[in-house]
């Protein structure tokens, strides 16, 4: 196996080789006012194996679709062997040999795996009918090259992410793909599930295929790719040889500044417990979770995708009914799903997902902040329009909110400035504990150290807050306990002094990394 | 992986053609039969069987059309305005000249409802308004169409020429036309959907239209076939109302989506898409019609037709979401003890 990158030729590309299978050449790509992709250059060569780095929000995703034949570049041209094409769809990128694994696999439970594997390229008899029998053993022919025992038959629905994502892979190796793009592939998957995935991704790999792997854990960037094209806000930052490079120097590039600076962490003064929580259980989600947040605490709740966090928030919320267990806010306990009863109590939890859960993207800032204090907003039976006005201005200042007015509907504003208004949607409530679902997940680097801000200043101010985020610098940077979940347990708390990237890792993967 | 050996084991021939949902409609019109015979023995005379299959033959045609819109998330309340339309307007071309043929006039029945599938599709598909309110708009609109076309008139059997009226009433090797137009086209469509790749594509769109797109499947244009195909086929069952009942005015078929609608989902097809097949829509026609005849031979109050249709409905669904959430709790399960 040659090693790819270890030329000097510029974006770190191999000298003397054919023309990669892929590229992006100056790809520029705006969504309304945010421009997801800036200048962006890539090349994907036959027989490497690629790593796309960089934080959430950083331009990843957009590629990829580009890439997949989903957006259309705005500026800039996609190359296959040297040649510029264009993907209208992406079916056309299908007949180019390009084949996408997402993030959330993309099944179609209804159908069995076969058809999965096959749709719309099915094995045809006669008359051009589906010829099924085929069409199985294919099936298997192809899960018995990757090693695996699974049903070609069998539905769909029900599989496990892990062999959903086998599934992809089997309808990647059956176009004969010559480029598979892989978008977090091993997020969700444990110890053994991502060795079998990296023994097929190497096979692929030795056979001539291009692979582009994105993945946050950065150990495996550096087990499995040559060559690691690194991105940030949008722009193209570095191509180059993963070997000679460490950890520091890939998270240096992804994150463009000193750690420090976009975790400011204070120091606070820990107060009785605000948050706690006694063997909450949810029947198959998660199991006996016990945990307690103090006042001035940040406590974050880390593991894999799937692990139950943030079914554990919804529960504790009381958006989600828990079988057993107790929750106390201040001592006073909380009735099983109930979030009006836990407001009263002072709770306030900002979603994972705020386009669709956090904001009426719809609506104005300034209704979309009063949402969750309606009841103080009245004069009578009415809601005031100036108290409403009142109070958004008041929390649009607090959080350095960048706005034209406070009647532009919320889906104007970045995804940073999204997210402040529904911190302002909560903090309004003047809460006790927070909880927070991944309180970056696709925002600016620059809002992403503000939001950091505040919530140190808020811990400082005597709040309870907990944190979910599957961002292990951020994990790490801000807070002061670390609680680690792994398949619908708790599995370890370690203190800030003691949290590592690996020892995270370790206790939430279960294995040793 | 002992699911997998379970599952295969259980898998044969009957599972694949006649799945649960078709077995217990098929259970349930045996006991509908048994009971209502048992009460009027005139029930299974040679006239009362015929009768209901040819009550049925259109609602199939037409529950048939509709599975493959509602297998793809979607659905078509105009089906039934439209079966009023086509009825009337192949009726008066019929009427005003003898010499018209009657496969003309099929054509042309068939041309008027792919034309109307067409605006549907188009509004669905390329639209992207949601189908129950196009359709719900094309249902008045096609519908006032119908009136001022008729404009209080009325078609009568006498008008017409014999040889439509002999495709209504009359019989090949003693089985009437209407059942056998019905079963061949419920035969051919469940074939192509099973059998086609393009017919597959109607259930993965239904099933995910997120994946079906990335995937590479012609979302819009599999849509835009589906709503195509219920408009032809509701064109056909104009033209076959208009030969079994000669007589036709301008709110023929009026309020027959609902009807259709139900016999689908009583069918177990998913409202929701991607699950179902269209000999289940056409047994829970073939139910329905059944429940009104026997309820008649029973001289129960016809008030409770309605009641019992609805029940019915309402009993499918039940099951279908009962099943749906022990689904849902077994995986979660196994998930949960296996890892995700």
């Amino acid at each position: 196996m040659s090693e790819p990158g270890r030329g000097e030729a510029p974006l770190g590309s191999p000298p003397e080789q054919a023309p990669p299978v892929l590229a992006l050449a100056g790809v520029s790509k705006a969504f309304g006012a945010v421009r997801a992709l800036r200048e962006v250059s890539l090349q994907l060569f036959a027989g490497e194996a690629h790593a796309l780095a960089g934080e959430n929000g950083a331009g990843k995703s957009t590629l990829v679709k580009t890439l997949a034949g989903v957006h259309r570049p705005d500026t800039g041209q996609v190359l296959l062997d040297g040649e510029p094409v264009e993907f209208h769809n992406p079916a056309d990128a299908q007949q180019a040999g390009v084949a996408v694994i997402y993030q959330e696999p993309t099944m179609f439970p209804d159908l069995s795996v076969a058809e999965n594997i096959f749709i719309g390229r099915q094995p045809r008899a006669a008359l051009r009918r589906i010829d099924r029998a085929t069409m199985h053993a294919r099936a298997t022919e192809l899960f018995t090259r990757l090693g695996v025992a699974l049903d070609p038959e069998q539905p769909a629905r029900g599989l496990s992410i892990a062999d959903q994502q086998l599934v992809e892979i089997a309808k990647a190796l059956s176009r004969d793909a010559r480029v598979l793009v892989m978008d977090e592939p091993t997020a969700a998957l444990s110890g053994n599930e991502v060795a079998r995935l990296f023994n097929v991704v190497k096979a692929l790999r030795e056979q001539g295929c291009a692979v582009l792997f994105i993945s946050h854990r950065l150990d495996e960037i550096f087990e499995l790719c040559q060559r690691v094209t690194t991105l940030r806000d949008g722009g193209w930052i570095a191509s180059e040889p993963v070997a000679g490079l460490t950890h520091d120097d890939l998270i240096r590039r992804m994150v463009g500044r000193d750690l420090d600076t976009l975790y400011p962490k204070q120091e606070t003064t820990v107060g009785e417990v605000a948050l706690r929580v006694g063997r909450l259980t949810r029947e198959g989600v998660f199991t006996d979770v016990s945990f307690e947040v103090r006042r001035g605490e940040i406590v974050a709740l880390a593991g894999l995708v799937g692990a139950g966090r943030s079914e554990v928030a919804r529960a504790i919320f009381g958006v989600d009914r828990w079988d057993a267990g107790t929750v106390e806010v201040n001592g006073r306990r909380l009735p099983a799903a109930s979030p009006t009863a836990a407001m009263a109590a002072g709770l306030a939890l900002v979603p994972e997902d705020r386009r669709q859960q956090g904001l009426v993207m719809d609506q104005s800032i300034e209704r979309n902040i009063g949402l969750t204090g309606l009841k103080t907003l009245r004069r009578g039976p009415v809601i005031s329009r100036a108290a409403e006005r009142d109070r958004a201005r008041d929390w649009a200042i607090r959080l350095q909110l960048k706005f034209n007015r406070l009647s532009d509907a919320v889906n104007v504003l970045s995804g940073g400035n999204q997210q402040k208004v529904v911190l302002g949607k909560w903090l309004s409530t003047r809460p006790e504990v927070l909880i927070i679902d991944e309180p970056t997940r696709g925002i600016d680097v620059g809002t992403k150290a503000e939001v950091h801000r505040l919530l140190s200043q808020l811990a400082a101010d005597g709040l309870a807050v907990l944190m979910i985020s599957s961002d292990l610098p951020e994990v790490l940077g801000m807070a002061d306990r670390v609680l680690v979940m792994q398949e619908g347990r708790l599995v370890a708390e370690i203190p800030r002094d003691r949290a590592t990237e690996e020892s995270v890792m370790t206790a939430a993967t279960g294995r040793a990394s | 992986m002992s699911a997998v050996t379970a599952g295969r084991s259980s898998r044969g021939v009957v599972d694949l053609v006649f799945r649960a949902r078709e077995l217990s409609i098929v259970a349930a019109l045996a006991v509908l039969v048994a009971v209502t015979a048992g009460v009027n023995g005139n029930f299974l005379s040679g006239q009362g069987m015929k009768d209901i299959f040819l009550n049925a033959s259109i609602l199939v045609l037409l529950a048939v059309g509709q599975s493959v819109v509602v297998i793809t998330r979607n659905i078509d309340l105009s089906a039934g305005s439209v079966v009023g339309l086509v009825a009337f307007t192949t009726g008066d071309f019929l009427a005003a000249d003898h010499g018209r043929g009657v496969v003309f006039a099929v054509v042309l029945g068939v041309a008027i409802g792919a034309l109307c599938g067409l605006v549907n599709g188009l509004l669905v598909s390329f639209g992207r308004v949601p189908a129950l309110v196009v359709t719900l708009g094309t249902l008045y609109v096609i519908q006032g169409l119908d009136h001022l076309i008729a404009h209080g008139r009325q078609i009568n059997a006498v008008d017409l020429p014999p040889a439509l009226l002999a495709l209504g009433n009359g019989t090949v090797l003693g089985v009437p036309y209407l059942p056998v137009i019905a079963v061949v086209v419920m035969l051919a469509v469940g074939y192509y959907l099973r059998s086609y790749a393009s017919g597959r594509d109607f259930y993965a769109i239904g099933s995910s239209p997120e994946a079906a797109g990335l995937a590479g499947i012609p979302v819009r244009r599999r849509v835009m076939g589906a709503y195509l195909f219920s408009g032809a086929l509701a064109g056909l069952a104009g033209v076959l109302w208009l030969s079994r009942f000669g007589t036709v005015v301008a709110d023929a078929a009026n309020g027959w989506e609902l009807q259709v609608v139900s016999a689908v989902v009583v069918g177990g097809v998913a409202i929701t898409g991607g699950v179902g097949t269209v000999y289940g829509a056409a047994l829970g026609a073939l139910l329905l019609t059944t429940i009104t005849s026997a309820l008649v031979v029973l001289k129960v109050n016809p008030f409770w037709q309605q009641a019992i249709t609805g029940a019915l409905l309402l009993l499918a669904i039940s099951v279908d979401r009962l099943l749906a959430l022990r689904v849902a709790r077994v995986l979660r399960r196994r998930n949960a003890r296996h890892g995700s």
